[in-house]
């Protein structure tokens, strides 16, 4: 062997054990960060929701609690379906959960509108992604928080969502909001949003707006439940107890915490 | 050594002045873009990346590719590299900016793009590629300039700069890889989310950086007193061929593993990039054109003959390059979102102001290049006086 080449495996040899010594590090930084977030003993509370398909199915339950959330949030109001904002909204079923239909499956199941909304997962895609930690897994509740001031609008959050539950301010939202409600910031052009499980109205002891809404109306009454998933008293534990639910796409290993009654 | 950059002929000014008027319109465009948000880009909901980070995506290949000059130059000693390599990292230096800059021009809130380092997230890919992608600037740029002072002046390098030249040849590595890996990590991507896409980016990378390099050196070499050689464009025009061979046979293994599997998430992309799905094919013609041009590049590559032609050379590199621009380009990142999780088929086309921003971050690049170059000629015609 000439030295030339000697010398090169020499050198492309600690090359590759640095590479390799890479690797197990960043893993274990990665796990370290992780630990402390959300991979840890389940956390003491979970905030979650259950959907029940056959109650949201009237058009005036599912009108109310997405406007409350809207109102509530200052969500404006996009026409254009390509640059809206979104915090709930509906799907058809066949598209929400196209791995639980087939070709044959009746035609009016698969038109069916499914409330959908971020699923606050336990493992979430977006929070791992964010190179800012603008959103993160809040460890007293499991919420997945949205800090809109340190969000730098790279939508790598909505590239990694595997539930299209994430929004991005292509414009400023604020001259298509209907009535601004003072009490919650509006937001500026170039950042992502999305539902909060309306964290600020939890702080002080209430429900969701989009739960709030639809309880009210009598044909909504058990539409959509939520409650703390820790809680084994909680209603939503009681629920998921008591009857069949599922959860989007469960093979992502996200784990989401908003489960559907079918 | 900066002052060399200012004396140059007609042709040089005047390269440096059409580069400034595109700069200007993209500039002008850019304005508009951070007045009125990216609703003035053709991105959606659905489609959240589109040109500026296929453009992101192509030229981090270009920047790794430098290392192809590199090693064989200076881990093997392969002298005919001796006047490519300068070429090479400056290149690199040119494509890492615009790398930059067009994530820059990608962000929502530009403002606010310290806080990737104000709040460092070593889980975040994107953290990552930052990371390597500055180190990789730097490297080039001190290694590229304290290499071709001491020639200038006629000594040796500072010592403490082989290691550094040896770090670069990983790091070369490392950018693509990581790049890959901000895709190959998306659990909601099914499209992107396959172990060869790194392989892939290099493979692709190593050929369409060296048939840059070739056809700068041709132009080089017809326009000014330097030249690199032609045993130079002949070994990277062999590396261009074993690499474009390689990238063939990774996109066959990935179309493979696709196609024969027939998982419907898997599949659904390859459809509608090469067949257009529910009558929407926006990307058909162009991932056609662009396999076409690499299934004919490689082809002709074969034959040495052909290849040693430097015409027929000057004609088979941009066409390599076009191929791979369009297929790691738009054909990988826009298709990766068609459709969406939500089984929905919204396409994606830049709009005017778009493709003017991104001319004009290629007319940053190009004119960082050429006055690099310029450096490089006028330093050598002073070495060696014709």
């Amino acid at each position: 062997m000439d030295d030339s080449r000697r010398s090169f495996l020499k050198k492309a040899g600690l090359s590759a054990l640095g590479i390799g010594a890479g690797f197990p590090l960043l893993r274990a930084s990665v796990r370290a960060l992780q630990d402390e977030s959300e991979q840890a003993a389940p956390l003491s509370k979970q905030w979650a929701m259950v959907i029940d398909i056959h109650k949201c199915l009237q058009p005036e339950v599912i009108k109310t609690c997405i406007e409350a959330c809207h109102r509530e949030h200052n969500v404006p109001d996009i026409e254009d379906p390509r640059k809206d904002i979104e915090w709930i909204r509906t799907e058809s079923f066949e598209k929400v959960f196209a791995d639980q239909t087939h070709p044959h499956t009746q035609e009016s199941i698969k038109q069916l509108p499914v409330m959908i909304l971020c699923n606050h997962c336990a493992s979430p895609s977006c929070v791992r992604v964010c190179p800012t930690k603008a959103t993160w897994k809040r460890e007293q509740d499991g919420i997945v928080m949205m800090d809109m001031h340190r969000c730098i609008g790279c939508r790598y959050c909505i590239a990694a969502c595997p539930y299209g539950a994430r929004s991005f301010n292509w414009q400023d939202p604020r001259p298509f909001i209907q009535e601004i409600r003072p009490e919650y910031p509006t937001r500026t052009k170039g950042v992502v949003e999305k539902c909060t499980f309306c964290f600020e109205r939890i702080a002080k002891g209430m429900v969701p707006a989009c739960v709030e809404a639809c309880q009210k109306l009598p044909q909504g009454a058990g539409a959509l439940t939520f409650g703390d998933l820790a809680d084994a008293n909680s209603e939503v534990v009681k629920i998921l107890r008591e009857k069949y639910t599922i959860r989007r796409r469960p093979g992502l290993g996200t784990a989401p915490n908003v489960f559907y009654v079918i | 050594m900066l002052d060399k950059a200012f004396s140059g002929g007609k042709n040089y000014w005047g390269l440096v002045v059409f580069w400034f008027a595109i700069i200007l319109a993209g500039m002008w465009a850019y304005a508009i873009q951070l007045s009125e948000g990216l609703i003035v880009t053709g991105l959606s909901r659905d489609v959240p990346w589109g040109f500026y980070i296929s453009q992101f995506t192509f030229l981090v290949g270009v920047a790794a590719s430098a290392v192809m000059v590199v090693l064989p130059y200076y881990l093997h000693h392969y002298k005919a590299f001796g006047r490519m390599v300068i070429l090479g990292e400056f290149l690199a230096v040119s494509a890492v900016l615009m790398c930059m800059l067009f994530i820059f021009v990608d962000m929502g809130q530009p403002m606010r793009v310290l806080n990737v380092v104000l709040h460092p997230t070593l889980n975040s890919v994107m953290f990552w590629d930052m990371t390597v992608l500055f180190g990789y600037l730097i490297l080039n740029l001190v290694i590229g300039w304290m290499t071709f002072d001491a020639e200038r002046k006629g000594g040796e390098p500072p010592k403490w700069i082989k290691p550094l030249i040896y770090l670069s040849i990983p790091w070369a590595v490392s950018i693509h890889t990581v790049t890959a890996f901000l895709y190959s990590g998306l659990e909601a991507r099914s499209f992107w989310m396959t172990a060869i896409l790194a392989p892939r980016f290099l493979a692709s990378a190593f050929a369409s950086g060296p048939s840059l390099l070739i056809i700068l050196a041709l132009i080089l070499r017809k326009f000014t007193t330097f030249d690199v050689g032609s045993e130079a464009i002949q070994k990277l025009a062999v590396i261009v061929t074993y690499a474009i061979a390689i990238n063939v046979f990774f996109v066959a293994v990935e179309l493979f593993t696709g196609l024969y599997s027939n998982i419907p998430h898997h599949l659904q992309h390859f459809e509608y990039l090469f067949l257009g799905l529910h009558g929407k094919g926006a990307l058909v013609p162009w991932i056609w054109t662009s396999q076409t041009l690499i299934a004919l590049a490689l082809v002709l590559m074969l034959f040495p003959g052909i290849r040693k032609n430097e015409v027929l050379l000057a004609i088979i590199c941009p066409a390599i390059i076009i191929g791979i621009w369009i297929e790691k380009g738009m054909g990988l990142i826009v298709t990766g979102f068609i459709p969406s999780p939500l089984e929905s088929i919204t396409e994606y086309a830049p709009t005017g102001i778009e493709l003017t921003i991104a001319l004009g971050v290629y007319a940053i690049g190009f004119l960082v290049l050429t006055v690099l170059y310029r450096i490089v000629v006028n330093v050598r015609e002073g070495l060696n006086p014709s």
